[in-house]
C-alpha cells in the first residue's frame, strides 16, 4: 500500500471514529443540556416578573417576549424578554421584566456577561455589600423606562427614571441601561405587532385591543 | 529507547521534576485565566486530564499505524474529540461549572501540554507507559492550578472553594482575581519551585 493511500485511510478512519464518539455522546447528553436551559430561562424570567402561573411564548422580530399569566383570566401580568448588547469588554445578555405596558421595569437578572471581574461583574452580584449583594440590579425593579433609564455616579437617584451607577465600572452601568432602553424598545414593537395580529396569535391581546 | 526509565518515574516526573506549568511552562493560558477560583482550577485541571488521558490512550494504542506526515492532524482529531466529550459532559452535568469556565473548556483543544505530550511520549512509547506519563502530567498539572486557585481565591475573595474562611476584617485584593493576580502568583510559584531545586541540588 502506497503512503498517500494510508494516510487516506488512517485520517479517514480516526475521522469516523471521532464522529461517531461524538454523534453518540451528543445523544446522551443532548436531553439533559437542553433542560438546564429551560430551566435556567424559566428561572430567570420567573425572578424578573411578578408571580405567575405560567407564561406564553411570542416570536417578535429577532426578540422573544415572555408574557405572564395568571391561573385563570387573560389579565397580562408583565412581560418578559432578553435584551443583548455590547458592554464594557464584550457582550452582554440581561433578561428583563417589564410591567404590561412597558412603562416600568419589574426586574432584570443578568444571563451573560464577561466584564471586569470585581467591578464590571457588579451588575451581576456585588459579594463586597455583604448586606445586600444584589442591591445593583434590584434597582431596576419599579424602575421607569421613560424618557429613558438613567445611570447617575455619586448620587442616590432622585426621579423615578433613574438608577445609582457602580463606583469604578461606570461603563458597565450605563450599557445596561442603554441595552435594556434599545430592546425595550424592540420588545414594544413586536408586542404591538403581534397585538395588531390578533386573535389567532395570542387570544388575550385582541382581547386588550377590544378595550 | 536511549533509557529505560522506571514506571513510577515515568508517572512521578510529571508532578514536580517535569511539571508542565512549573518546569515546561505549558498550557499556560488556563492555567492563568481560569484560576480565580480554587473550582474553577480543580475544573479544568480534571478536563485536562481527562482529555490528556483519552488521547495519550488513544494516540499511544495507534501510533504504529498513523503515518509520520499526518501524525498532528491525526493528534488533532483524537484531542478535539475528547475536548468535545469533556465540554458536553460539563454542560450536561455541572451546568454551573461548565458556565464560569465559558470558552475555556473548548480552548483546552490548543493546550499545548497535551500535543506536546503526544508527539514527544505517546507516540513513541507502549500504552502502559503512555497512561502513566499522562496521568502524572495530569495530575502536576491539576496541583498547580489548585494551588494557584486556592492562593488567589483566599487574597481575592476571601474564601476557598467557596467557603469564607477571611472574616470580614479583610478587604479582599481586588487584583489577585483579575490577569495581574494571575502573573503574579504564577511568577512566585515559579520562582520558588526554582529557588527550591536550586538549593536541593547544591546540597
Amino acid at each position: 500500500m502506497n503512503l498517500t493511500t494510508r494516510m487516506i485511510i488512517v485520517l479517514t478512519a480516526i475521522a469516523m471514529l471521532s464522529g461517531g464518539i461524538l454523534a453518540g455522546w451528543d445523544a446522551l447528553t443532548k436531553p439533559r443540556i437542553e433542560h438546564h436551559r429551560l430551566v435556567a430561562l424559566q428561572a430567570a424570567i420567573a425572578e424578573v416578573l411578578p408571580p405567575y402561573d405560567h407564561y406564553d411564548t411570542v416570536e417578535g422580530d429577532g426578540i422573544t417576549l415572555y408574557l405572564a399569566l395568571p391561573v385563570e383570566g387573560d389579565s397580562l401580568i408583565g412581560i418578559a424578554f432578553q435584551a443583548v448588547g455590547s458592554g464594557f469588554q464584550g457582550e452582554v445578555r440581561i433578561m428583563v421584566g417589564a410591567e404590561p405596558g412597558f412603562e416600568n421595569l419589574t426586574g432584570i437578572k443578568v444571563l451573560e456577561q464577561i466584564e471586569t471581574p470585581g467591578l464590571g461583574t457588579k451588575i451581576v452580584t456585588d459579594p463586597s455589600n455583604k448586606d445586600n449583594p444584589l442591591w445593583w440590579p434590584q434597582q431596576f425593579r419599579g424602575v421607569a423606562t421613560q424618557p429613558e433609564i438613567v445611570v447617575i455616579k455619586n448620587a442616590a437617584p432622585s426621579a423615578p427614571n433613574e438608577v445609582q451607577g457602580i463606583t469604578g465600572a461606570t461603563i458597565s452601568s450605563k450599557a445596561v441601561a442603554r441595552i435594556i432602553g434599545n430592546d425595550l424598545e424592540r420588545a414594544r414593537q413586536a408586542f404591538n405587532l403581534a397585538a395588531e395580529a390578533g386573535a389567532d396569535l395570542y387570544g388575550i391581546l385582541q382581547v386588550e385591543q377590544e378595550d | 529507547m536511549a533509557k529505560q526509565v522506571s514506571l513510577s518515574q515515568e508517572f512521578l516526573k510529571g508532578i514536580w521534576k517535569e511539571n508542565p506549568v512549573l518546569a515546561s511552562l505549558l498550557g499556560l493560558c488556563p492555567t492563568l485565566a481560569v484560576t480565580n477560583a480554587a473550582m474553577n482550577g480543580l475544573a479544568m485541571g480534571l478536563a485536562t486530564t481527562f482529555v490528556l488521558v483519552m488521547s495519550s490512550l488513544m494516540i499511544s494504542s495507534m501510533r504504529n499505524i498513523i503515518p509520520h506526515q499526518v501524525r498532528i492532524a491525526s493528534y488533532i482529531v483524537v484531542i478535539a474529540t475528547f475536548v468535545t466529550v469533556a465540554d458536553r459532559f460539563l454542560a450536561a452535568f455541572f451546568p454551573d461549572i461548565s458556565k464560569t469556565l465559558g470558552p475555556y473548556i473548548p480552548l483546552i483543544v490548543v493546550n499545548c501540554l497535551i500535543l506536546g505530550r503526544q508527539e514527544a511520549f505517546s507516540s513513541k512509547n507502549n500504552i502502559g507507559r503512555a497512561l502513566l506519563d499522562a496521568f502524572g502530567m495530569g495530575i502536576g498539572f491539576i496541583l498547580v492550578l489548585v494551588v494557584l486557585g486556592i492562593v488567589r481565591e483566599i487574597l481575592g475573595s476571601g474564601t476557598i472553594f467557596g467557603a469564607t474562611v477571611l472574616g470580614a476584617w479583610f478587604e479582599p485584593w481586588m487584583v489577585m482575581i483579575l490577569p495581574p493576580g494571575a502573573f503574579l502568583t504564577l511568577g512566585i510559584m515559579i520562582g520558588l519551585a526554582n529557588w527550591f531545586n536550586d538549593r536541593r541540588a547544591a546540597a
